[in-house]
């Protein structure tokens, strides 16, 4: 006798059900009398263990299960841009139209909205050869994406029929034969989300995402299509970082996944992208995000499914041939979620009650980044860069989730509440950070922009690092004990640090740096040094030069616009200027 | 018909197990009657085939395994509403302790409430006075933040709480106002002080409070916070009132938390703590904020008491990690006497941009409170190393900052527990503050400002004045 599939198990978000004969591994499942969606993560014999991703009060032993034979997968097609969903992809707009402010459970709404139209423009003709990965056609998504329709995974043959005109995702525009028969094709896909799409080659990446922040741009550069991580405690400005990024970062598509972290600041995101102009085209840069948004209060296996959601939408615009950025903040609450229900399967815990797989996890996670030939006849190049924030508890960087990530990801940019406090932000340590893409990057920033860009770039590091080594002997036996061309160098990386790194995310200007005016700035900065040496050499007072009156528009060059970036000249000219006539007066 | 069972089989600190049991649903409520005829409430925390686990709120002593009578209520705990709880002191499940009549309730609303949705959230923008100038000016706090004081054992943060919840106020307008408090494993004297501090003021009219003192049962206390805001959301979201919530002690909530897990045996987190206190104390945090076209707001102040001072305790620790910032008060400084000791530099308050500035509080507030920042930050440290080197080897410029940190401590984090200062006395206050130091160094502000506000004796005279002194 076939028994029926039902509850026999409630404890938190994680049920148990009998009867599951039928039921696979990550297939997704609808629990109970409300219909909650659930996903398995284990089976023994008929049992299965099923986390569910909506709050399970109220739910009792012999309610039913019905498994959808499916694994959890996304909704891919026009539509997604702009939107902003929760981890399984349910449209929280549209939620909130039909249910009021609160989330409450067992709504089921498509991702995509089914009834728009959508302008198609078809590229392919009757008679052309295609497979999967091929453009088909293209239509307008936002005023800033071209949503590019391709031809789905596992179809290859001739076009017989294609359309132009207005189609919601679910007509057909397009039938094409294949060997196995006639295949119509809609703008509608779906894509199981545990599942990395394929490419057809992987390249290293060359080209850096510029970001506009000063310090990650010339220090710790991260390439298109690399990963970096952000762990640093509370009240370090992780946050304010991605954000930043993500508003400024030359992507063509950015994917902000808020992963367990505060409501408010999702709204902030919300509210900020539709008023915010993107750099290149004016555009509200709300018509190239999509946000998904599991935050700290919302069910936490609904959280655990939320970076793969968000990477999946991700990888399927970097197929279309875009340079995709996807933020997740913050990774540690992910790996909180793993580590729920890994408690709660009653598994052996590894290092502080985190499953043993936590590594293998993360690191599956970030290797879906990177630079790309997609899929299809044309060989087109996308990137899918990934960054991700960690939030390790007390800002403790031997926590379990921040090394498993560091042994995966190629950018380190160490936050410290010590400069927080100062009021440094961005608050990333200059010496613990770290970026392994300066060789792949320096070829293109040598040609773009100037070719002594990574010289500069290591003479600062150097001065840096000195200083580093000059404060420990200031703190034993104070400054005097110094000669003046190492105070020189303390005076110059304050300069570095105040003028340079330090950049005000709130202010109307210096919030974005071309990479032109950096490479400008920090010019300023090291010439001043330099003439500054020459002229210790020539027995000019430290007094003297520490006093310049240019000292103080190089404090305020960061409030340069770009349209008046020829200052830069005049502030050379000035240092100049006053160094010589100290000099001469020497002489 | 409500079935009883007497089938309690095994009873460990909080939690009764109760077999032969049908159609229990998790997270439903459980009475337990005793032989003494006394009733007991409690939550299930986990249903498996027709065993149910039942974490009692008032605790498992004088519970017996066979008189034991066990009802199954078929809904979770619920408060009921209206308008009449203000006023009102309640224990720690909601029950009246004041003498006053039971509550006829408008509605009954289960306590857990649901997350917001995020795009039903509006962003809070609205400055709130407090009067304190390290919060106004350096920290501030705005409607439907949730920003709490991670205090020490001996601080004065029930007079802070207390001094924020007379003071505080927007600007230039007068709109419906409550108090909700919330004590969790509190002394009888500290409870007290906040009762008697809203009577002398009047507050307690708007005020509601819910009150599980240090010797109720520690379980009532995961109860406690939610009833509070529970009734927050009544109050700011169906009858448009502008809520400040206080929840202290958050740290005696987390113990209560502690104790459940480990009397469920499982697997602990850092120090003890369960892995999921986190997406617990969420719930309880997140449950502040701004709905779109609702004019009410809940803006929450829950208090900690950090073990040992240490920030990195897991309490704090994690809540941090949610709340919009945190208030630092700071040992050192209670013993120089300054009060409020709130240490500025390690606090924040996250949504401080977006409720300062032009039309909020003054256009300079954002400039100045970055300056008074860095040279108080640069203050601290010259004072360090006058500690290891001697104050001779500091700069003149040294000197000054040393000297600033000083005056700023008692001249502006310093003031009377009754003082209320406007936000405008406090900016003038910083930039008077900031005369001292010469204007070429007050790199973060803008000139303008420099101009407009900087009025006081020219800084050359400052320079010399320490000598003098």
């Amino acid at each position: 006798m076939k028994k029926e599939a039902r509850i026999i198990k409630v404890s938190g978000p994680l049920v148990v059900a009998e009867g599951m004969e039928k039921a696979r591994m990550y297939d997704m499942v609808r629990v109970g009398r409300m219909g909650l969606i659930g996903e398995i993560i284990e089976i023994k014999e008929d049992k299965a263990s099923i986390q569910v991703y909506e709050e399970t009060s109220g739910l009792g032993p012999g309610e039913p299960v019905e498994t959808t034979m499916a694994p959890l997968s996304v909704e891919l097609g026009p539509g997604l841009m702009s939107g902003i969903y929760d981890g399984i992809q349910r449209p929280l707009d549209i939620i909130r139209d039909k249910t009021g402010s609160y989330i409450t459970r067992g709504i089921t709404l498509p991702a995509v909205n089914r009834k728009k139209k959508w302008d198609f423009i078809p590229l392919v003709k009757k008679g052309d050869e295609v497979r999967a990965g091929d453009i088909l056609g293209t239509v307008q998504e936002t005023p800033l994406v071209v949503h590019k329709v391709l031809v789905p995974p596992g179809i290859e043959g001739e076009i017989r029929v294609i359309k132009k005109g207005k189609f919601t995702v679910t007509q057909a525009i397009a039938k094409v034969k294949t060997s196995s028969g006639l295949k119509e094709i809609r703008m509608l896909q779906k894509w199981p989300v545990r599942m990395e799409r394929m490419v057809q080659k992987k390249l290293p990446p060359e080209v850096p995402l510029v970001t506009g922040q000063r310090v990650i741009d010339t220090f710790f550069p991260v390439a298109k299509g690399g990963t970096a991580c952000i762990p640093g405690p509370f009240g370090s400005g992780k946050t304010v970082i991605l954000h930043c990024i993500a508003a400024w970062a030359d992507a063509d598509i950015i994917i902000y996944v808020g992963c367990g972290e505060r409501g408010n600041e999702m709204t902030d995101v919300l509210l900020e992208f539709p008023k915010l102009k993107d750099p290149k085209t004016g555009r509200p840069l709300i018509e190239r995000t999509i946000m998904i948004a599991n935050t700290s209060n919302m069910p936490v296996a609904a959280r655990e499914a939320s970076i793969y959601t968000g990477i999946t939408i991700a990888e399927y615009y970097r197929d279309m041939g875009y340079n995709v950025a996807v933020m997740a903040d913050s990774t540690s609450r992910w790996a909180e979620a793993l580590r729920e229900i890994s408690g709660r399967l009653e598994e052996m815990p590894g290092e502080e009650g985190y499953p043993a797989y936590l590594g293998t996890r993360v690191a599956e996670f970030y290797e879906r980044a990177g630079r790309v030939i997609c899929q299809g006849t044309k060989n087109r190049e996308g990137t899918l860069t990934v960054m991700g924030a960690v939030s390790p508890p007390g800002g403790d960087l031997s926590d379990p989730v921040v090394q498993a990530t560091l042994r995966t990801v190629k950018v380190f940019w160490a936050l410290e509440d010590r400069l927080a406090y100062m009021r440094h932000f961005p608050a990333i340590n200059w010496l613990n950070s770290y970026s392994l893409y300066l060789d792949n990057v320096e070829t293109y920033l040598g040609k773009e922009i100037a070719s002594d860009w990574m010289k500069l770039r290591n003479i600062a590091m150097a001065i840096l690092q000195e200083e580093d080594s000059l404060q420990e002997i200031v703190r034993l036996v104070g400054r005097e004990a110094l000669s003046p061309r190492e105070q020189l160098v303390l005076e110059t990386a304050k300069s570095i640090k105040e003028d340079y790194l330090m950049q005000d995310a709130f202010h109307e200007v210096d919030v974005y740096a071309p990479l032109a005016k950096q490479y400008r700035m920090l010019k300023v900065i090291l010439e001043l040094h330099r003439s500054s040496k020459h002229a210790l050499e020539k027995e000019v007072p430290l007094e003297k030069l520490l006093t310049l009156k240019v000292r103080e528009r190089i404090a305020r060059m960061k409030y340069i616009e770009k349209k008046d970036i020829k200052e830069f000249d005049s502030i050379e000219r000035e240092i100049k200027r006053e160094i010589e006539s100290l000099v001469e007066r020497k002489e | 018909m409500v079935k009883e069972y007497l089938t309690v089989s095994h009873i460990a600190g909080p939690l009764v197990l109760i077999e032969e049991t049908s159609g229990i649903k998790y997270g439903e409520i459980a009475e337990i009657e005793l032989a003494t005829k006394e009733v007991r409430r409690g939550r299930v925390l986990e249903v498996t085939g027709d065993k149910a686990l039942v974490q009692l709120f008032e605790g498992t002593t004088g519970l017996n395994v066979y008189q034991s009578r066990v009802r199954f209520l078929g809904k979770g705990i619920e408060l009921g509403v209206s308008t009449d709880l203000l006023g009102r002191i309640f224990d720690g499940l909601g029950r009246p302790i004041d003498g006053g009549p039971k509550i006829i309730p408008e509605e009954r609303i289960d306590i857990n409430g649901n997350p917001i949705n995020p795009t039903a959230r509006d962003y809070p923008t609205e400055f709130i006075q407090t009067g304190i100038s390290a919060i106004d000016g350096m920290n501030t706090l705005v409607r439907g933040q949730k920003l709490p004081i991670f205090s020490g054992a001996g601080l004065p943060h029930p007079q802070i709480a207390a001094q924020i919840a007379r003071q505080a106020k927007v600007l230039g307008k007068e709109e419906k106002f409550a108090v909700i408090f919330a004590a969790m494993g509190i002394t009888f004297e500290e409870a007290n002080y906040f009762i008697t501090d809203f009577r002398r003021t009047g507050a307690i009219e708007r005020a509601v409070l819910f009150v599980n003192l240090a010797d109720d049962p520690a379980i009532e206390r995961i109860a406690t916070p939610r009833l509070a805001l529970t009734c927050a959301e009544y109050l700011a979201f169906e009858k448009d009132m502008h809520v400040l919530v206080i929840l202290t002690d958050m740290t005696n909530y987390a113990n209560a938390l502690r104790e459940i897990s480990a009397a469920r045996k499982e697997v602990p987190g850092r120090r003890g703590y369960p892995g999921y206190m986190y997406t617990d104390l969420s719930t309880i945090y997140e449950r502040a904020g701004r709905i779109k076209g609702k004019e009410g707001s809940i803006t929450q102040i829950p208090i900690l008491t950090m073990p040992e001072d240490d920030k990195t305790h897991p309490i704090p620790d994690l809540t941090g990690y949610i709340t919009e910032g945190q208030i630092i008060l700071s040992r050192p400084l209670h013993r120089k006497g300054v009060y409020p000791p709130i240490d500025v530099l390690p606090s924040l308050s996250r949504l401080k941009e977006k409720g300062i500035g032009k039309g909020k509080t003054r256009e300079d507030h954002g400039d100045v409170t970055n300056q008074l920042f860095a040279c108080y930050a640069k203050g601290k440290e010259a004072k360090e190393l006058a500690i290891i080197l001697g104050e001779a080897a500091l700069t003149e410029l040294d000197k000054l900052y040393a000297k600033f940190s000083d005056r700023f401590e008692e001249e502006f984090l310093a003031q009377g527990e009754e003082e209320n200062r406007s936000i405008e006395e406090t900016l003038d206050l910083g930039w008077k503050l900031l005369t001292m130091i010469p204007t070429s160094d007050l790199k973060r502000i803008r000139d303008e400002y420099i101009k407009k506000y900087l009025k006081q004796e020219s800084p050359k005279s400052e320079v010399q004045r320490p000598k003098s002194e």
